[in-house]
């Protein structure tokens, strides 16, 4: 009886660590981090990737759009993986992706872009990581949703999948 | 292109050797003869070579840089020295699983031959539930973990090794590592095995426990080595962080340990058996767990990715079946002798050693609870947390001071029933650790009470072992010579975050930066270019109060493929102090900044872990009496 009355407790609880996991492993470590205050854009100037020019924060973000800020690399292997969805966003008119090449090789960058396609109106060139960090990233790959008042209303660490691009065109709208 | 195939079939034709194995295994256990059919022995030799041939095609393929592997094209690149090349065949996802596949195979092998004065049934019901885990990891790696992938069309060049697991002591970490961590699996087969045929005994304790050593000094030099590795390339001045992955090599290991010391009772006294078949199967499935945890991606470490969710759950689902097959075994067939167990004595050997099990169990589940916390308080209430070093430590530290203290008494009781003898000489030790502890560390700390306890009993256990290391009187230097490695290893962590200091600042060429009579000085820089890196050397020279002057060269390092920027410290070693030496770019100026800092008996953590081990290893190798 005793014996009993042990095993099933061990299997209750083993069933609720396993549905635990479970539901852990479909939360992934993609995730939004919270932004409580709606920080502006950092005012910055960067290379651009095709002509090497330096350009402004304020000439790249001018039209009164929304914007996406992807950070990637052409040695990062999710970035490869997100990439299909990028090209699918950039046909969407009312929105503009910027590409934030994060410490590349600029001849592997090209390759990659030749690859699988160019999904951005223009790419800057962070070699050394620091634009990332005025944008607050945490790593690579990350995608940054700017509104029309120039201000990041969304964060997405890691690759982004099919509910954050349907997230992103119903806010969009 | 051809080692791909050899590699592929090869793990092919060894899963199904795996089912051939069952049946002929199966067949055997009902014949009257009493040794075990050669031709299992046979098949389990094939099955280990073909898993071999397997392993050395994959090493091939990345001394070649075969870049049509689709896990070689991830993880190694042409420019690589060959050392590294071939280390970056268990430095990734899929090779370190044909590792555990490896380890799985060679161990059950060498069961077969070792335990041939065993019963056969026994021997045999082992190789089952062994080949049931082998199994599970052969569709594990052939449905979601392929490691020879076919790439086309064939990439030029590969992706390259993180440059952080560039070193000597990751390269052989792991094999290391999962020695003795796949180990276990065997001391779960066996004690599966045991348990029906109820066969645990003072015999099969004696059996048991050689596997239960070697696995035990695989583990502990394992997680040794993952600690150098953290101190010397990590460059953040620390040896253990309290990261999960961390963690996830701890948890057996402390299980491993209480259940060591049960087979000592067990080997004696028949009893404890609960306690030893409980801990058997707790530690595998902690390795399981453990492989769950890394490898699925479901830990909050924001640069992993997890790339395929069909892993994770793969790995679960099998763990949850391992451990739903073992309680029911336990639950079937176990029963507790209960014949010696009311003869439990309140001082004596045995009784120390219970409560030795209940302090590991304590100091297992803090490590648990701190590294699955996060996952369950994310799927209930999806807040993210982060659990740290202070977490761990607070609920650790205090209770080390008990935990020395019977560690220090526990060994001198005697089997059965004994008083504790010589209670003088021990009085004795006691006073002089505590007044030798005040003295040492009065102007150090503003905690004195706290540290003064715990550092008295840490001493005390080292000069009580270490009495014992020299008057020999116990008999019984193995273990001697573990808790004296146990007593340094404390003592050593203790100082060393007592003592150490730091010094942050940012330097340019030429300057000089002066503290407490003490002066560092930026000499120059020099550029070095090597085949998968470029590095800028800086010459420090570091005045100490004495006027002696050490010179120190700390590296940043910008590795080519993939490109990422990496700080080497330097470190110079004495058997006192290590001073470590670490400098970053600041951007935008000729400024550099500098970590310096001098960490005291930092070489006595690793030589008491070795010594741990030692003891161990003298154990293993001990006659018998």
């Amino acid at each position: 009886m005793k014996n009993k009355f042990r095993l099933f407790v061990i299997i209750v609880f083993l069933s609720f660590c396993f549905s635990i996991f479970y539901k852990g492993l479909d939360n992934s470590n993609i995730y939004a981090p919270k932004i409580k205050d709606k920080k502006n854009i950092p005012i910055f100037e960067a290379k651009d990737f095709n002509s090497s020019a330096y350009l402004s924060s304020e000439k790249i973000f001018k039209e009164d759009i929304f914007y996406i800020v992807n950070i990637w690399a052409s040695w990062c292997v999710p970035c490869r993986k997100e990439h299909h969805l990028l090209m699918e966003l950039s046909k969407n008119q009312s929105i503009k992706l910027i590409g934030l090449n994060y410490k590349d090789n600029i001849k592997n960058a090209k390759k990659f872009i030749n690859e699988l396609g160019n999904p951005y109106s223009q790419i800057l060139i962070d070699n050394d990581g620091t634009l990332g960090i005025e944008f607050g990233a945490y790593g690579v790959p990350e995608t940054f949703l700017i509104d029309k008042n120039k201000k990041i209303i969304n964060k997405f660490v890691g690759p982004i999948n099919h509910d954050i691009l349907k997230k992103i065109k119903l806010i969009i709208k | 292109m051809l080692a791909n195939q050899i590699g592929y079939y090869s793990l092919i034709l060894g899963l199904l050797l795996s089912v051939l194995l069952c049946g002929v295994s199966i067949k055997d256990l009902n014949s009257s003869s009493k040794q075990i059919n050669q031709n299992v022995l046979f098949l389990s030799f094939l099955q280990l070579v073909l898993v071999i041939v397997s392993f050395l095609s994959l090493i091939l393929s990345f001394i070649n840089s075969d870049f049509s592997n689709e896990t070689v094209f991830n993880n190694s690149h042409t420019t690589k020295p060959l050392f590294y090349k071939i280390s970056g065949t268990w430095g990734n996802h899929e090779g370190s699983l044909l590792l555990w596949l490896l380890v799985l195979n060679l161990f059950i092998f060498l069961f077969l031959i070792k335990s041939r004065e065993q019963p056969k049934k026994y021997r045999i019901l082992t190789l089952l539930f062994q080949q049931i885990i082998i199994i599970g990891f052969f569709l594990f790696v052939l449905i979601t973990s392929n490691p020879f992938n076919y790439l086309f069309p064939v990439p030029s060049e590969g992706l390259g090794l993180n440059p952080i697991l560039q070193d000597p002591a990751l390269a052989i970490h792991p094999p290391i590592l999962y020695l003795g961590y796949v180990g276990t699996s065997i001391i779960f087969s066996a004690s599966l095995a045991a348990v029906t045929q109820d066969y645990i005994s003072k015999e099969w304790g004696k059996h048991i426990k050689k596997w239960v050593l070697v696995s035990w000094i695989f583990l502990s030099i394992g997680i040794m080595l993952g600690s150098i590795w953290a101190y010397y390339e990590l460059g953040w001045g620390g040896f253990w962080f309290w990261d999960p992955v961390e963690n996830v090599s701890l948890m057996p290991w402390l299980t491993l340990t209480a259940l060591l010391h049960c087979i000592t009772v067990l080997e004696r006294r028949a009893v404890l058996t609960s306690w030893v078949v409980i801990l058997s199967i707790t530690t595998f499935t902690l390795s399981m767990c453990g492989t769950f945890l890394v490898r699925s991606g479901i830990l909050n470490s924001v640069h992993t990715f997890a790339n395929d969710p069909a892993r994770g759950i793969f790995i679960l689902i099998f763990l949850f079946v391992l451990i739903a097959l073992s309680l029911g075994i336990f639950f079937l067939f176990h029963k507790e002798n209960n014949k010696n167990l009311n003869n439990f004595f309140w001082l004596s050997r045995e009784t120390s050693i219970l409560i030795n099990n209940w302090f590991m169990m304590y100091f297992l589940s803090v490590v648990l609870i701190g590294t699955v916390y996060p996952i369950f308080l994310d799927v209930i209430s999806s807040e993210k947390i982060s659990v740290g070093p202070p977490f761990y430590q607070k609920l650790i530290v205090p209770f080390l001071i008990p935990f020395l203290f019977f560690m220090s008494l526990g060994p001198r009781l005697k089997w059965i029933k004994s008083k504790i003898e010589n209670k003088n000489s021990l009085i004795i030790t006691f006073i002089i650790s505590i007044m030798l502890t005040f003295f040492i560390i009065k102007n150090l700390t503003t905690d004195l009470l706290f540290y003064t306890v715990l550092v008295s009993a840490a001493f005390f256990l080292f000069f009580t072992t270490l009495k014992e290391l020299l008057v020999g009187k116990f008999n019984n230097d193995s273990q001697a010579v573990a808790h004296f490695g146990f007593s340094l290893l404390v003592l050593s962590i203790l100082f060393n975050s007592i003592l150490s200091s730091e010094i942050i600042t940012n330097i340019k060429v030429g300057e000089k930066y002066s503290y407490n009579k003490s002066e560092i000085f930026f000499k120059k820089i020099e550029e070095k270019k090597e085949s998968n890196f470029n590095s800028i050397i800086a010459h420090f020279e570091i005045k100490n109060e004495n006027g002696k002057i050490v010179e120190l060269k700390p590296e940043i390092r910008v590795y080519n493929q993939p490109i990422i920027i990496t700080s080497e410290a330097d470190i110079k070693t004495t058997l006192l102090e290590d001073k470590f030496l670490v400098m970053n770019l600041v951007k935008g100026n000729e400024y550099f900044n500098i970590r310096y800092q001098v960490k005291p008996f930092m070489i006595w953590i690793w030589i008491s872990v070795l010594l741990l081990s030692l003891g161990g290893l003298m154990s293993l190798f001990k006659k018998k009496i």
